[in-house]
């Protein structure tokens, strides 16, 4: 391995987590879409909702993640392909925005004819979103994006056979994740009926997960004989075989309901499906354009490597603690927890006294020596500090909640009617 | 610098005014989300403190009641920044493919503090019942660093634009790059970070006042009120002072790094020695009509000597300068909408200290209410400062704007399909706080009172 291959194994690994992880909740979202009316529909949805709810934007970060290494590490590649794939890549951010937002709106506990708009609109975008992206990878894959500032054809590059069949294998797998992980979840939450509904869910569209995925070979092999070669006879064949297995592994485990094996051997059928494409893919990125071309220089690679792994160090025990929160039901917001507030003593807090205000007069004419008529950078830099100091002691000095306390309402003619 | 090749050689389009304003348009629907991202959470753990001290439910009630705001905010900050990141690609792939390698290490770090952020956001928004309440507050911590590591990561790419370095362009293409040294070895990093980090206090601040003090016109005005209204009241008027003095450091710094973006804000046509400084007006054919010319002052403010000489817009050909009036006008807004803030901060400071209360004037409260939105004028005015004044280029003296947009066609339908879909968004985001806002408080109390 070249130090230029080590962040294509980050952005991998990052779109391996991405599906496993983000693709299930658009998934979730597809369920919701799916789930029927009535109040069973709306028992479904709401399972959906709230097993994605605490995690959809960590998940949704790994996306970032992938943009953000893409352009740094492999900047050429980049440009070609956001530029050639200006239409899916738009649509895709479109989709993610209704996404977001209807998520964001659902907070706000709508009723009624609100709540089934919302809904929907979220089940829309979150199917247009992954079919989006899965479209612009298909369209690299099928080799539809020369180098250049779009450089190649606005939509032929990705309304073709391969480019679509990638953004259905990308519904339909986040489809086939979701569900196993709802089922699971729905273990935890000790609800039988939920179970079997997203039970019989995770069989079917694991099913049909497979069948897309196949019909997918067929396809590569007539319209891109090159990377079929490379994944059927080539580097990509391990991962392939391990995601077969993997995939029918899993429709067993659900079978005998041993969800949480499932959920595991799911995401590696899914995660090795990736695999094995960039496996098959490389060493091109893009026509013509290999890796070690495509790298931006040597101090730039050796950058992203260290952020990456040390960003790994303190990324890897925060995500571990949110989904054993998460995984635990640590996180569902339920109404009857028992309380572990301690009782209202009503300890009074500390009176400031003026020592605060005057320490925050003293921060505040030091920083305004410092910052605004001395010159040096070491005189800013302490100068800065003594506003922030400013601001702290002065908030002790003021401290609000006291005013707030001690203040008197309003007297009636100062009330100001609409 | 340069030579003026780029790596994915030139395109020719004809929107790009239009692809500027599209970057435009998507960062101002960002940029004010983001400022709860950065100072939000702050303020919910300080009353979350003041509860764990006290055992007060009021403080409670609060502090979940702003936890919702802060969980609905930040999903929608979320996804205007996903739209930014794609933005770098579908409007200036040739930007992020020349120079990706030199900044893009800014953006990876800061996709870090994006998922510490958003993992702990998740804990802290769903954790309220299940978690010790220790736990609960030590959670929003990583936040509350995350948001301030974000800003600077992103800053920092921003002040690289503003005044590169760490790399050599050849035909093109970069070499000799240190990435490091490009976005932290920077002058012009520190007053763009502190000055964004205390906008985001002071708009949040504001803006979270607000609906208190309208509530205080119309007569609510409880102990839940006025709680709500002087802790975030407190925070922005303090830090009101703090941002004219960094204000001014920043106008020092880009006066010797970009001083042709001072001659825009100032309106100076011709190289001056001991200029002066014009109050409103507006700039046309070479001079200030209608303004008020304060001798000197110029030189002084951006020299600290009154007889400096100041670089004028003669110095570059026609064709390299910004637009003058769009710069200038949003510095006077900013600057002057700053002023006010600082005066309504004395007032409520003054009160405080003298009278030890809250004012009682029906004009504070008006005044009060209207400061949120207009903090939010004075942050936008500031990037548009920022940004317009650093035109025609786009890394400044090295890649012109021009050279960095899109060769694909399409420009004027994403631009109103974007217009369309920030609308709806704005809509259902007016809507959704309204509708957090209208939940009734005993409910609040009962499930703080329960869990
Ligand atoms: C609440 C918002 C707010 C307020 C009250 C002010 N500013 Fe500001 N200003 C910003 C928010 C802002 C910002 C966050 O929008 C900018 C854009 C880039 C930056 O670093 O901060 C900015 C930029 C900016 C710049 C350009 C910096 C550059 O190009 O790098 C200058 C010279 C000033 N400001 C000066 C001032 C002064 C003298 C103020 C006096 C009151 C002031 N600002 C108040
Ligand atoms: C001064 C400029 C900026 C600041 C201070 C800033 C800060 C922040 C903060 C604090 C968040 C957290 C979300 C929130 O609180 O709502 C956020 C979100 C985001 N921002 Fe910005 N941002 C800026 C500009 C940009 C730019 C230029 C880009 C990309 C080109 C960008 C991309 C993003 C992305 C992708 C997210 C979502 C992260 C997630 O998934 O959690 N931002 N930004
Ligand atoms: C902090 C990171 C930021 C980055 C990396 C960034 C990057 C860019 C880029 C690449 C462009 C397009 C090229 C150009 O027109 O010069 C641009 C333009 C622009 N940006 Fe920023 N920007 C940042 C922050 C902001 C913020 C916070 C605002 C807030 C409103 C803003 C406002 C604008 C405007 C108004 C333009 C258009 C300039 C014009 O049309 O003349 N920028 N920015």
């Amino acid at each position: 391995m070249h130090l230029y291959d080590a962040p294509a194994v980050f952005v991998l690994v990052g779109a391996a987590l991405y599906v496993v992880l983000g693709g299930a909740d658009f998934g979730a979202a597809l369920w919701q879409l799916l789930a029927g009316g009535g109040e069973r529909g709306e028992r479904l949805r709401e399972h959906a909702h709230r097993s994605m709810a605490p995690v959809w934007e960590a998940n949704h970060v790994w996306l970032i993640f992938i943009l953000t290494i893409t352009w740094t590490a492999y900047p050429v590649a980049f440009g070609s392909i956001a530029s050639t794939l200006a239409v899916p890549l738009f649509i895709a951010a479109v989709g993610i925005i209704f996404r977001g937002a209807t998520y964001a709106l659902r907070s706000a506990e709508p009723t009624g004819r609100q709540r089934r708009l919302i809904d929907t609109g979220f089940s829309i975008s979150s199917i247009i979103a992954p079919f989006a992206l899965g479209a612009a990878i298909g369209a690299i894959a099928a080799r539809r994006v020369p180098v250049g500032n779009a450089a190649g054809a606005l939509f032929s590059s990705w309304l073709n056979p391969i480019a679509v069949l990638v953004g259905v294998l990308a519904v339909a797998f986040g489809g086939y994740l979701a569900a196993v992980y709802l089922a699971a979840d729905a273990v935890r939450s000790g609800d039988r009926d939920l179970e079997d509904a997203f039970r019989a869910r995770a069989l079917i569209a694991g099913v049909i997960a497979g069948g897309v995925a196949a019909a997918g070979l067929i396809v590569l092999a007539s319209d891109a004989h090159h990377l079929y070669r490379r994944l059927v006879e080539g580097p990509g064949l391990p991962a392939l075989l391990l995601s077969v297995v993997a995939g029918v592994a899993t429709l067993w485990l659900v079978w005998a309901r041993r969800f949480r094996e499932a959920r595991w051997c799911a995401a590696l059928a899914v995660a090795a499906v990736i695999a094995g494409w960039g496996l098959a893919q490389q060493p091109l990125i893009l026509p013509r354009l290999t890796l070690a071309r495509a790298a931006a220089g040597h101090d730039t690679l050796v950058a992203v490597i260290v952020v990456v792994l040390g960003g790994a160090i303190i990324l890897l025990p925060s995500l571990a603690l949110l989904f054993r929160l998460a995984l635990t039901g640590r996180l569902d917001d339920s109404q009857d927890a028992s309380s572990r507030v301690p009782s209202a003593t009503e300890r009074a807090l500390g009176s400031p006294g003026g020592l605060f205000a005057r320490a925050a007069a003293a921060c505040l004419i030091a920083g305004f020596g410092l910052l605004t008529i001395a010159d040096a950078a070491w005189a800013h830099a302490v100068g800065v500090t003594c506003l922030f100091g400013f601001v702290i002691t002065g908030y002790v000095a003021i401290a609000p909640h006291r005013i707030a306390g001690d203040s008197r309402p309003a007297p009636p003619d100062q009330r100001w009617a609409p | 610098m340069g030579d003026g090749a780029s790596a994915l050689g030139p395109v020719a389009q004809h929107y790009l005014l239009e692809a500027r304003q599209i970057q435009a348009l998507s960062f101002a629907v960002h940029i004010p989300l983001v400022c709860f991202g950065i100072a939000l959470p702050a303020m919910v753990v300080c009353v979350e403190w003041l509860h764990v001290r006290t055992g007060d439910p009021l403080y409670r009630v609060l502090a979940r009641r702003w936890t919702r705001i802060m969980a609905a905010l930040f999903a929608v900050g979320v996804i205007t920044g996903t739209i930014l990141s794609f933005e770098m690609g579908l409007l200036w792939p040739n930007f992020t493919a020349t120079f990706g390698g030199v900044f893009g290490l800014g953006f990876a770090i800061e996709g870090f503090s994006f998922f510490i952020e958003a993992i702990f956001i998740g804990i802290y928004v769903y954790g309220w019942n299940r978690l010790s309440p220790r736990a609960h507050l030590l959670s929003a911590l990583p936040i509350v660093v995350a948001g301030f590591a974000g800003s600077l990561m992103v800053v920092s790419v921003n002040a690289w634009m503003q005044h590169p370095s760490g790399f050599r362009l050849v035909h093109g293409h970069t070499v000799d790059v240190d990435p490091w040294k490009a976005l932290f070895d920077n002058s012009f990093l520190w007053h763009e970070l502190i000055h964004m980090y205390v906008a985001g206090y002071i708009v949040t601040g504001f803006l979270l006042a607000a609906p208190y003090a309208i509530g205080r016109l119309r007569g609510r005005w409880g102990r839940y009120e006025r709680t709500a209204l002087a802790i975030p009241l407190s925070i922005a008027a303090l830090a009101s002072p703090v941002q004219l003095l960094v204000g001014d450091w920043a106008a020092r710094v880009v006066a010797s790094a970009q001083p042709i973006k001072l001659a825009a804000i100032e309106g100076l046509a011709k190289t001056t020695k001991g200029a002066s400084e014009h109050l409103l007006g507006w700039y046309s054919h070479g001079r200030i009509d209608f303004g008020i010319a304060i001798p000197k002052l110029l030189s002084l403010l951006a020299f600290h000597n009154p007889n400096a000489t100041v670089v004028g817009l003669d110095t570059v050909a026609p064709d390299l300068r910004p637009p003058v009036n769009v710069v200038r006008v949003s510095f006077q807004l900013m600057v002057g909408i700053g002023t006010l803030l600082v005066l309504l901060a004395a007032v409520y400071l003054w009160i405080r200290v003298r009278r030890g209360r809250l004012p009682t004037s029906a004009l504070f409260y008006w005044c009060a209410a209207a400061a949120g939105p207009l903090s939010v004028v004075a942050l936008i005015c500031g990037w548009t400062v920022t940004e317009v004044g650093r035109q025609p280029w786009v890394v400044y003296h090295v890649m012109l704007t021009s050279q960095a947009v899109t060769g694909a066609h399409g420009i004027p339908v994403g631009y109103g399909t974007l217009v369309a879909v920030y609308l709806l968004v704005g809509i259902g985001v007016v809507w959704c706080l309204r509708r957090l806002a209208l939940v009734p408080l005993e409910s609040l109390v009962a499930q703080g009172e329960r869990g």
